[in-house]
């Protein structure tokens, strides 16, 4: 990122739209800086103001009071037992959905690898799998609330036919429980998307290796599948676990009260007005989500890069 | 077809199984859409377009407004300064690649959540200059649809040879605005359509930034309206998934043909 930036982005408000330079370019090639780079600094000066300069807010307000002075206060907050609570919720949560996420997914892929992939049933479910794992959000919330809200149709059905309450410990749906199922609901659609690519690159050719070999079809997934899907299938899942970690619409559409996990305990400490300076125990809050995020990602980047040795 | 797959049996008991955990949760949606005093009616769907009933329902069309302006106004941030920007970065600057592609790909591992923090006081500041107008939110969702909007275009980049067009059309004596929009905008229209198409679906669907700078669009509306009537929100939801499902399987189709032309 910074080395897009770096070309004078004061001039950004007075650079044209366009990478287009009129003809002047393509003399000017090869003698000093070329007018070209003038076309860069627009998305340039837009990513540093929206982007990164957005991010670096978040987590420096952790650092600093109402007044401006530099602090400590917030960060150590973050030690405040509440809050390792929260971010150990947060953790639980995310890595049992991303668990279950990822091994049901595999299974799909699994179950998909023997299906064209042009065709009609393959581009339903891949279509599919895109809307539930990036369009879920707030509308998920709602369907599970249809389904198994306290009127909800499952819950009602339990009731009138088998006489099951499944109430009957109090309303989970709307606390920390209650977010397992919405969450998975959403984990194995982004497995199909994120470990199919690396399932579909097994080549046949290693199958029929294994086969003239003297191997059989369970050595193959033994010795050849597993050992080269490992990889992959360690990356999928840091991916849905880093996932879960920053979801925030569906916790916040069901449970509207609480601050169970940290992106809604952020939410109370951006809304809350009874409390004074809780503004930048968001800022720290939000510092502890990168943090866990950015280590999650690294390690998926690094297994990623190791995983596509198979993949070409 | 791939020999690796399994057999037809275990694919159906894989299918059936998964698809009935997919399956549960609309279907319960759309029975609790019908439900009435009297068994099952269709009066709830029928009150979207009563006049009668509208009041109540009336944030969730003015929410849909206000996400498809800013859906236009995305989909404006994506055609004209994130194409542009990586055709220039293909065609002149291929070493800054990584570092786009890096920068790109950023907002995927940044939470919402978090750059909501950041966001709040530079919204304070866009309000002050340009207004609390919803479209500016726009500037937010541009960031958030950039690593899926620039990997359409990227397929699309590398599907065309933009160097050889540009150089052929520039030989001729076009100027470089018409290469741009007569030579190259023509190759990549495939990718320009799929990043346009799913910059929209991310934009109906978002949810965290809007609602926590307080704007009212289509999703934090629905929210709003769910505590007085949960019956049009779900059908909203019925409606929206439908039509995001229709989006996501033409820009498969779309997807399809490029790599068909690649190969």
């Amino acid at each position: 990122m910074t080395t897009i930036s770096a070309p004078g982005v004061d001039a950004a408000a007075s650079a044209p739209a366009t990478a287009a330079g009129p003809s002047q370019h393509a003399r000017a090639r090869r003698s000093g800086p070329s007018p070209a780079w003038l076309g860069l600094v627009p998305f340039a000066a837009y990513v540093l103001l929206f982007l990164a300069v957005p991010t670096i807010l978040a987590i420096g307000s952790g650092f600093f009071d109402d007044d401006g002075a530099f602090t400590w206060t917030n960060v150590a907050a973050l030690a405040d037992p509440v809050v390792l609570n929260t971010f150990a919720n947060s953790a639980w949560l995310s890595l049992l959905t991303a668990v279950v996420g990822a091994v049901v997914g595999a299974l799909v892929c699994y179950a998909l690898l023997g299906m064209n992939p042009d065709g009609a049933m393959r581009q339903s479910v891949d279509a599919a799998a895109g809307v539930l794992a990036q369009f879920g959000g707030v509308m998920l919330a709602f369907a599970f609330i249809a389904t198994i809200g306290i009127q909800g149709v499952v819950t009602l059905f339990l009731q009138d036919t088998f006489g099951i309450d499944i109430f009957a410990n109090g309303a989970w749906l709307y606390e920390l429980p209650g977010l397992i199922l919405p969450y998975i609901y959403f984990q194995i659609p982004l497995m199909v998307i994120t470990f199919m690519p690396a399932l579909a690159a097994l080549k046949p050719q290693w199958a029929e290796a294994n086969l003239t070999l003297g191997g059989s079809r369970s050595s193959f997934w033994l010795r050849i599948g597993f050992p080269v899907l490992a990889p992959s299938f360690l990356a999928s899942l840091l991916l849905l676990f880093a996932n879960a970690f920053s979801s925030y619409a569906t916790a916040a559409a069901l449970a509207s009260q609480g601050s169970q996990i940290v992106p809604l305990q952020i939410r109370t400490a951006l809304t809350s007005e009874t409390l004074l300076g809780r503004e930048n125990l968001a800022g720290a809050l939000a510092l502890g989500m990168i943090v866990v995020v950015t280590v999650v990602m690294s390690l998926y980047s690094l297994i990623q890069r190791r995983a596509a040795r198979w993949q070409s | 077809m791939n020999r690796l797959g399994p057999s037809r049996t275990t694919r159906w008991v894989i299918g059936i199984i998964v698809g009935a955990f997919f399956a549960i949760p609309l279907a319960s949606t759309f029975l609790f859409t019908l439900r009435g005093k009297e068994g099952p009616t269709l009066e709830h769907w029928a009150a979207l377009f009563d006049p009668a009933a509208s009041a109540a329902i009336k944030p969730i069309w003015t929410g849909l407004g206000n996400s498809l302006v800013l859906a236009v106004v995305t989909v404006a941030i994506v055609l004209l300064l994130l194409a542009p920007t990586m055709i220039l970065v293909n065609l002149r600057f291929p070493k800054l690649k990584p570092a786009f592609e890096f920068a790109a790909l950023l907002p995927i591992s940044i939470p919402a959540i978090v750059l909501v923090v950041g966001l709040a006081p530079l919204y304070l500041q866009i309000g002050r200059t340009l207004g609390t107008g919803t479209w500016t939110l726009a500037f937010a969702y541009g960031i958030t649809v950039l690593p899926y909007a620039s990997r359409s275009i990227q397929a699309s980049i590398d599907a065309a040879d933009l160097r050889t067009l540009s150089e052929a059309a520039r030989s001729l004596g076009a100027s470089w605005p018409t290469v741009i929009l007569r030579v190259l905008a023509p190759n990549l229209r495939q990718g320009l359509l799929a990043a346009s198409l799913i910059s929209i679906a991310v934009v109906l669907g978002e949810f965290t930034i809007a609602s926590l700078l307080n704007r009212p669009v289509f999703q934090t509306a629905m929210v709003v309206v769910q505590k007085q009537d949960p019956y049009a929100p779900a059908i909203f939801t019925l409606l929206a998934l439908a039509f995001v499902f229709l989006v996501l399987l033409l820009i498969g189709r779309v997807a399809r043909g490029t790599g068909k032309a690649r190969s």
